[in-house]
């Protein structure tokens, strides 16, 4: 690892802090005028214009297997990362902030995490107060993962 | 890399693939001086340029390979395929050899000087022709191991990429230590080569700069070259701007008199001009695609011991580059498989009375909005017996499912991944990847693919794909609160539904239809195909329908609302959907917002699978029907309780016609139908006509005459194996069969027919053979299929067993599969062989010499008869005469058994 590759942006998402390597994000914005694009897996909220690209947005709280948002939780964000060229849009319930996380904070996944989460997840960050996972963006968006998922 | 060397490798390659081509054409016509000529200046202009730019390697096989070519000009050795496939193989080191200088900047390591011996040698007349036997070409191989290797990568090689093989290649074809030895003596004379021709450098520079000027006249040079990436740029630039451009003028129309609105248009003026413009420069001929394909022929052709003539019709048609550039391996692995597959061997092809030479046709022209491409072969044709044994032991289709599928279902099946019928895998092709990888390519660009195969004859694809695929004009429609583009081009028309309007949707068996014109349209709901909540509970309230074509299936999408036209940028999808195929894209709008096109194609595919299949099978049906297939039946009452049925096929339209409308002539009810009069009839005369209100009406028509039924109600349309359990003594019925668990009357339309227009037909009472013990079995041939549809019950019902097929061709096919009839009825006037030659082709020989032929005609004059009976027919009979059809085939038949 690299020194740079532990910044993190911190997202939340359903309570849970997690961590994008901040290198790998492009944008972060309100959601706005998502096209729903039917017939595709769940995990697929749809397509957006981002200053003329095209942008998928992924519901991620569909694929991690967590609850869906509730009616009166706030209107969701979203953070856009490439992967293998392509735009997409991370849709989290909220934005942090960038940490820069020394690597002795650093655990691998423990055992008992659940297999959905352990395939998408880099390891651990012991925070003081919580704990953080680092999403590997990577295996998140891989489509033929994706689409076993 | 510096420019000067870029400029050199550009123009090489263009120069190597023309040698390529015009050395295939010096092999098929060695005195053709002129292309010996271009070809000499070609390879001169290389082997100059390398020793301008100091690349010895290339230099020196350039300078061997122009040897032999300075030797056949001056006529001092012929041109022989030997000697041409030495000089290819120099051309191959070349390619190698400038791949290597395109990735690295330098010549790659290597020694051709074996190759340069062998060149040297012919070059001194002692080489033989049986050579290349011992040193087969590599330049097959490496083609192929490309290939290969791209299907590993998932992507095809960038130029200057190499493969393993290519480099096994070109390590093979240098020489080994002892051959460095062999052709040591050789090497001065090498070495001492370049430096002649460096001094020739200069002067060879002129050459190109002639050339130059002679394709841009005299002006001087009216083309530059621009880079692709370049040209990418602008187009990408462009389709923003289009989009830019879009906003804008939907902005403008929401603030009418702004003072915008002026240099606005002009903005969007010059918007679509640049647009075209750039369009412009990306399209190429669809011959660059092809300009690999004469050498691929030709070295195939070597291979395999084939003779093969490849043809090229239509290569200056024009289409976009990208498009170009999808289709280019499709196609060549299409020739390719036509030559290996589809073309025997010469002797094979002589036994079977063809030319000696096989040939490979393509074809390229345009048609509205589309190009389409056709590659045709001469030869054996797709071996469906194989491919129906293959898709049963792949485990595609049961054996059950296989034996009852036509040959044109059995067809597509090539498209299927993972089969290939081919004996062996040869190096070129039969490893079974292939053509479906050949559909999903064209298919990604919104192409289609149809195939035509006839067993002995030859098979023939035709490519249809759109010109360009950048920019599309498309319809945007929502459904189900959601908003899609449909490209224009597969729009036919637009339709507005509603409950008592024309036109409104109607059911059969919950199957939404549109009756369109002169025909039922199958109806697809938008909202159910892609599983959205629909706007309406009800289905058949107002809604809008887009009909669409994709290929030869038409079919409407039902829409909730339909918005205006748009200039579309087709972007492709994230890759994440890529698997749904409804989808072919997606866009930018005018108003910001993304939206998903659809592909037609994937719609059709995504729900109205069943309907198309319908289709197809029906055409089947009319095409070929063996043994007791299934009909479609029309049930309506008409007089009793109990329903009658005629078959779907003989019901031209059904319609409601208002009862006022409704005239008397000469005592009979007629209407005014499309221009012309249409009589109606009732079942029989205990039914009436309705009085007031609407009548509903089954329309029959034949050629230009129509009539009309008279019914009380339409009830449903079912499929039912028809098997007539009693016949019937009263006109006007064929008999009794159980249709849908109901008792069902199924009605003689020819009866009807006749009713209607009596003085077209002659009425002769004779009494119906009933049952007979053991059915005679009747080959019916007819091309028209409404006769076929007509007939086939009413002989079924005078106790024959019968068989019906649309051509004398098939008829024949029959007579190689070893089906026996009791009596054949044909048709005369037919498309390929008529009635005559038909009949004389059964007499002359195989196992139908002696059964009795009836000649079946509308033209029934006297001359005629005599023709037929010359021809071999045993009697005739007047189309509609079923009286006398049914009597003559008793008589024919007696005359047979008494005769045994």
């Amino acid at each position: 690892m690299s020194l740079q590759s532990n910044e993190f942006v911190t997202i939340r998402l359903a309570g849970q802090l997690l961590g994008i390597p901040v290198l790998l994000v492009h944008d972060v914005l309100k959601l706005q005028n998502v096209t729903r694009v039917p017939l595709s897996p769940g995990w697929v909220a749809g397509v957006l214009n981002l200053r003329g690209r095209i942008v998928t947005a992924i519901d991620l709280r569909n694929r991690l297997g967590l609850p869906p948002r509730g009616a009166n939780e706030k209107a969701p964000m979203s953070v856009v990362v490439d992967h293998k060229g392509e735009p997409y849009s991370l849709l989290i319930d909220s934005v942090g902030e960038v940490l820069r996380l020394d690597d002795t904070l650093y655990e691998k996944n423990p055992v008992t995490l659940d297999a959905r989460w352990r395939e998408v997840s880099n390891g651990i960050y012991r925070l003081q107060d919580e704990l953080l996972v680092v999403l590997d963006v990577r295996r998140l968006l891989d489509m033929d993962q994706a689409l076993a998922a | 890399m510096d420019d000067l060397l870029t400029e050199f490798l550009t123009e090489t390659n263009e120069s190597i693939d023309t040698v390529d081509n015009e050395l295939v054409r010096l092999e098929q016509n060695p005195n053709d001086k002129a292309v010996l000529d271009n070809i000499f200046r070609l390879v001169h202009t290389i082997k100059g340029t390398c020793g301008f730019l100091g690349l010895p390697r290339l230099e020196s096989v350039a300078h061997s390979a122009e040897n032999v070519l300075g030797k056949f000009r001056d006529g001092e050795l012929f041109v022989t395929p030997g000697l041409v496939s030495q000089i290819l193989e120099a051309l191959d080191t070349i390619k190698m050899i400038l791949q290597g200088l395109e990735q690295t900047g330098n010549e790659p390591e290597g020694d051709d000087s074996d190759l340069i011996a062998r060149l040297d040698l012919a070059a001194e007349g002692k080489f033989e022709d049986a050579a290349p036997v011992a040193a087969p070409e590599p330049a097959p191989v490496v083609a192929d191991s490309r290939a290969e290797t791209e299907k590993l990568l998932g992507r095809s090689l960038k130029p200057g990429e190499v493969t393993l093989d290519e480099l096994e290649a070109a390590f093979a074809a240098a020489a080994g230590p002892e051959e460095v030895e062999a052709a040591a003596p050789l090497a001065p004379a090498a070495k001492a080569e370049p430096k002649k021709a460096r001094v020739e450098a200069k002067p060879a520079a002129a050459p190109v700069e002639a050339r130059d000027g002679e394709d841009g006249g005299a002006k001087g040079n009216q083309s530059i070259r621009v880079s692709v990436d370049l040209l990418e740029g602008l187009m990408n630039l462009v389709s923003e701007l289009v989009l830019t451009r879009n906003q804008l003028l939907q902005i403008a129309r929401r603030n009418e008199n702004s003072e915008f609105s002026v240099p606005l248009q002009r903005l969007s003026q010059c918007t679509t001009e640049l647009q075209e413009g750039v369009m412009k420069t990306r399209m190429q001929p669809i011959g660059n695609a092809w300009s690999k394909l004469p050498r691929i022929i030709r070295d195939l052709s070597h291979e395999l011991d084939k003779k093969i003539e490849l043809e090229m019709k239509g290569a200056d048609t024009e289409l976009d580059r990208q498009v170009l550039e999808l289709i280019k391996d499709p196609l060549t692995h299409m020739v390719r498989n036509s030559a290996d597959h589809g073309i025997e061997m010469p002797a094979e092809r002589v036994a079977k009375g063809k030319s000696e030479t096989g040939h490979v046709r393509l074809n390229a022209y345009h048609e509205g909005g589309h190009i389409i491409i056709e590659i045709a072969d001469d030869g054996r044709g797709l071996n469906v017996d194989r491919l129906r044994q293959k898709i049963v032991e792949v485990g595609l289709v049961s054996e059950a499912e296989a034996e009852g599928m036509s040959d044109n279902q059995i067809h597509k099946f090539i498209f299927h991944p993972g089969l290939s019928t081919a004996e062996k895998v040869t190096s070129v092709s039969g490893r079974g990847v292939g053509m479906d990888v050949v559909r999903s390519n064209i298919e990604k660009i919104g192409g289609t693919i149809e195939l035509d195969s006839v067993a002995g004859k030859g098979t023939r694809f035709a490519i249809k794909i759109p010109l360009t695929l950048a920019i599309v004009s498309a319809l945007i429609v929502e459904s189900g609160g959601e908003r899609f583009a449909v490209p224009q081009i597969s729009v036919l028309e637009l339709v507005r539904a509603a409950p008592g309007s024309e036109y409104r949707i109607e059911f059969v068996n919950n199957a939404p239809v549109l009756r369109l014109r002169s025909r039922l349209l199958p109806l697809v709901h938008l909202h159910r195909i892609l599983g959205l909540e629909p706007k309406t509970a009800n289905d058949n309230d107002e809604a809008f329908i887009v009909v669409t074509q994709v290929g030869s299936f038409t079919f409407g999408i039902v829409v909730d609302e339909v918005f205006d036209t748009e200039e579309i940028v087709v972007k492709p999808v994230a890759p994440i959907l890529k698997n749904l195929s409804v989808y072919s894209g997606n866009t930018i709008l005018g108003d910001g917002s993304v939206i998903m096109i659809l592909d037609p194609n994937g719609v059709a595919n995504a729900t109205a699978t069943v309907q198309h299949n319908q289709q197809e099978d029906s055409q089947e049906v009319r095409a070929r029907s063996l043994e007791n297939e299934h009909e479609s039946m029309l049930l309506f009452r008409a007089g009793s309780e109990n329903p009658k049925a005629v078959p779907l096929s003989l019901v031209a339209r059904l319609e409601d016609i208002d009862v006022s409308t409704i005239e008397f002539a000469d005592g009979k009810p007629m209407v005014q139908y499309r221009g012309s009069l249409m009589p109606l009839v009732t079942v029989d005369d205990k039914c009436q006509l309705v009085t007031e209100g609407r009548q509903a009406v089954l329309v029959f028509a034949d050629g230009d005459k129509t009539m009309g039924l008279a019914v009380d109600q339409i009830l449903d349309i079912v499929e039912t194996e028809l098997k007539i359990e009693l016949s019937s003594e009263s006109n006007g019925r064929l008999g009794t069969a159980v249709v849908a668990g109901k008792v069902t009357e199924i009605m003689d339309v020819g009866h009807y027919l006749k009713l209607a227009f009596k003085d077209y037909l002659r009425a002769k009472p004779q009494e119906l053979n009933a049952a007979n013990a053991q059915q005679p079995r009747v080959l019916l041939i007819d091309d028209s299929s409404f006769f076929r549809n007509m007939l086939k019950p009413l002989l079924a019902a005078g106790g024959y067993d019968v068989t019906s097929v649309s051509s004398a061709e098939e008829a024949l096919a029959l007579r190689e599969e070893g089906e026996v009839f009791d009596l054949i009825i044909s048709d005369i006037e037919m498309p390929g062989l008529n009635g005559f030659e038909f009949a004389a082709e059964v007499r002359g020989q195989g196992r139908w010499a002696d059964t009795p032929l009836v000649a079946l005609s509308s033209l029934a004059s006297g001359a005629d008869f005599e023709k037929g009976r010359a021809a071999g027919f045993n009697d005739y009979v007047a189309k509609f005469d079923r009286d006398s059809l049914l009597s003559i085939l008793d008589e024919q038949l007696e005359l047979t058994r008494t005769a045994a």
